[in-house]
């Protein structure tokens, strides 16, 4: 079934997401040699809608876009009429008149390009909602995985921290538990969130039972807004002490597991830069290599699936 | 000179205050019951009305708890146009809450809206007083003259009188005067910020949750106010088991507790959100279907005391918004009795006991003459078809808010006609008011 726009993986067919893997593996190769394919999206508009800053993600889609041609507009909070009182739907209004075939939109609010997606013509994606989803950062952890380990299935992810606001966690859950993983969260009780255990993952406030014999380790940013007066857990220091990854946690792990993270770190508060920069082990700069192929590979889809196409 | 006598005929009657519920007619005089029964018959000159086979006549209805947009979001609702909806819903009479701008907490706003409400010819409203000035929970408002002015209740609306010791003084207080507050049962710290029923949907959609235990700590520590001081407090809109079940055991020990419940809580469950349908997020949000089946079980044991609308008016800007920034509410007055009758049709709730629910108790409870069949009662009647089918659409609801979250629900139970002090309000669907 074409894809009309990728709001979430949550629903996703396994067979789907293998595709999207497979054509962003593709994208890898060309990337590397220096090659990019002009003409695939010529005279196409990708806008990169942005109500939250982003700068890694919304630069992934700016050249994910070039590579393939497309004329590529960003589009912020701080410089667009949406901070005057402008609604999302008057917002949707003007993309329909500016002809826009692709837009990337980055929301605090879960369901904002749900919402965007009944009233614009042009095909939406997800680059994050609120704590909803981020499906194109759960595609391309899938790949930095399945690049490594030559597979998803029978992998145990344990996926770390703040579970309870992270897009990522929940995409990477619907994703990872679709493709055959074991998927483990992991972290204090006030960072899970309620019924976790109905998405088919093991819960785990220990963090080292969680990282036991594990093959894959995904840490989660914490934002500073959860910790002190009124937050969710006392201090940094002790988020570090219970469940931050250094080497010492790490060694739970089996020898050969990956340490992942989506970015922006909060070093000494979720990870040890020890971990972060081991070149044998982290694979955190490769994952923003892989979120550039992947989002030529959903741009590729979705302009060949949607409407426009 | 007086109108001519209308007898209603070839009707089943039913007043669940009487325990009536027999064939037979009703004759209005003069804007009152004059007579009711199987051997009523017309008096000459008299103007008769013969119903169609099956419909029943009750009381016109008595919703205890609706929100109007007037004062102060008249773009949302306003009192003509919730009038009008009511009056497509059987409803004469309206218990209107205080959370407006200005707030009602003020003897000349109780007195304004009783009268805006007699202006519309088709619908007593009764005012709530504000608990709190301006409902902001503060400081407690003029009880006693919100009470000689004609409140029937104090209630802060859509917001949970929160602090301990102000809701024990206001239940102290108000029973000096022999009157009861009316609370929003969520433990205002636990539901900040939440936008639906915490738990694996929630979870899944992203959404900040609030516990279901929200409701029923509220309950708790109320239903311990209410012992302390010897206070009547009554819960609004109950959702969940375990709050039902502290005010079952309140009831049983002979506390002042009563609570009412509206439509959505016993007809839809959470799963109606579906992918962020801002139309079905409702305060105190949808529950889990575990809840709704008890809220439903609750209405027939008799431990809810009212169905009321909960009508919420909001308009269209207010709901195209990311889920969490919508506001919560549904329009509810034209599918009351609708909705309230599927747990007749489908869960073997007595007829009679549903319509209890939606005239004689709740003016019982709050003391209102209204909600009855009587001879010299005001003829506010209501007459529906209990098997005739209709599917909700919000575009073509009565009046002006069409923020339902029963659009495309399918419903059995029309009402044909409203009647106040024996004047015809509303004469069907698809036919001008006469």
């Amino acid at each position: 079934m074409p894809l009309r726009h990728l709001l979430a993986i949550e629903g996703m067919h396994p067979h789907d997401i293998g595709q999207l893997l497979d054509l962003a593996e593709s994208y890898v190769l060309l990337n590397r040699s220096g090659k990019t394919q002009r003409d695939l999206l010529r005279g196409r508009t990708l806008i990169n809608l942005f109500f939250e800053d982003s700068t890694r993600t919304r630069t992934s889609f700016e050249l994910a876009g070039k590579r393939l041609g497309a004329d590529v507009i960003n589009m912020s909070v701080a410089t667009s009429s949406v901070n005057k009182g402008e609604t999302l739907l008057d917002t949707a209004a003007t993309l329909n008149a500016m002809h826009c075939d692709l837009l990337v939109v980055r929301h605090a609010q879960s369901g904002a390009p749900d919402l965007l997606a009944q009233k614009v013509e042009a095909a939406v994606i997800n680059a994050g909602d609120g704590t909803h989803e981020h499906p194109t950062q759960a595609l391309l952890d899938a790949l930095t995985i399945r690049r490594r380990k030559g597979r998803l299935a029978g992998l145990t992810v344990a996926i770390c921290g703040d579970i309870a606001h992270s897009r990522v966690a929940r995409s990477n859950i619907h994703l990872l538990t679709a493709m055959g993983s074991r998927v483990r969260v992991v972290g204090p009780p006030t960072l899970m969130p309620a019924e976790i255990e109905a998405f088919g993952v093991e819960r785990h406030h220990d963090m080292d039972a969680g990282l036991d014999g594990a093959d894959i380790v995904m840490m989660l940013r914490l934002q500073r807004e959860r910790m002190g007066d009124g937050g969710l857990v006392p201090s940094a220091r002790e988020f570090f002490r219970f469940w931050g990854l250094d080497a010492a946690r790490l060694a739970r792990a089996r020898p050969d597991a990956l340490v992942m993270h989506p970015g922006p770190m909060n070093r000494g508060v979720e990870i040890d830069s020890a971990v972060a920069d081991d070149p044998l082990r982290s694979v955190i700069r490769e994952q923003v290599e892989m979120g550039v192929a992947v989002r030529m590979a959903v741009l590729d889809t979705l302009s060949r699936g949607g409407a426009n196409g | 000179m007086a109108e001519r006598d209308l007898l209603i005929a070839g009707v089943r009657l039913i007043d669940p205050a009487s325990g009536l519920d027999r064939p037979g007619a009703l004759l209005v005089r003069d804007g009152r019951i004059a007579a009711l029964g199987a051997e009523v018959t017309a008096p000459e000159g008299a103007k008769i009305l013969d119903a169609p086979a099956g419909a029943v006549l009750c009381p016109g209805l008595v919703d205890m708890r609706a929100a109007l947009g007037e004062p102060g979001a008249e773009y949302r609702e306003t009192i003509a146009s919730a009038a009008e909806a009511a009056a497509a819903g059987g409803i004469t009479t309206l218990v209107a809450l205080p959370d407006t701008s200005p707030a009602i907490d003020d003897p000349a706003l109780v007195r304004l809206l009783r009268a805006r409400g007699e202006e519309t010819g088709s619908l007593t409203i009764l005012p709530y007083g504000a608990v709190t000035r301006g409902c902001r929970g503060e400081t407690l408002a003029e009880l006693g003259l919100l009470a000689e002015a004609g409140a029937v209740a104090f209630t802060d609306g859509a917001r949970a009188v929160g602090p301990a010791r102000l809701m024990r003084t206001a239940l102290a207080y108000a029973a000096g005067f022999g009157m009861r507050i009316v609370q929003h049962p969520e433990e205002p710290s636990l539901a900040a910020g939440g936008a639906a029923t915490s738990g694996a949907l929630a979870t899944r959609l992203g959404l900040p949750g609030i516990p279901a235990a929200a409701e029923a700590i509220q309950v708790a520590r109320d239903i311990r106010l209410a012992a302390l001081t010897g206070g009547a407090v009554h819960f609004a809109h109950v959702s969940t088991a375990e709050a039902l079940g502290l005010i079952r055991r309140a009831k049983a020990e002979g506390l002042a507790v009563t609570c009412d419940t509206a439509p959505p809580y016993f007809d839809l469950n959470e799963t109606a959100i579906g992918a962020f349908r801002t139309y079905a997020k409702l305060s105190p949000p949808l529950r889990a279907e575990a809840d709704r089946q008890a809220v439903a079980a609750a209405l027939a044991d008799g431990t809810i005391d009212a169905v009321a609308s909960d009508h919420q008016p909001r308009d269209a800007d207010d709901k195209r918004l990311p889920f969490a920034q919508a506001a919560p509410g549904g329009a509810g007055l034209a599918t009351l009795l609708a909705v309230t009758l599927a747990q007749v049709h489908g869960n073997g709730l007595d007829l009679s006991a549903a319509l209890a629910l939606l005239t004689c108790r709740p003016a019982a409870l709050l003391g209102i003459a209204a909600g009855r069949l009587a001879p010299g009662a005001p003829a506010d009647l209501c007459l529906f078809q209990p098997e005739r089918a209709w599917r909700v659409e919000a575009g073509a609801l009565p009046g002006k808010a069409r923020n339902t979250p029963f659009d495309g629900r399918a419903l059995e139970g029309m009402v044909l006609g409203t009647w106040k002090a024996g004047r015809r309000v509303y004469a069907g669907p698809g036919r001008a008011i006469r």
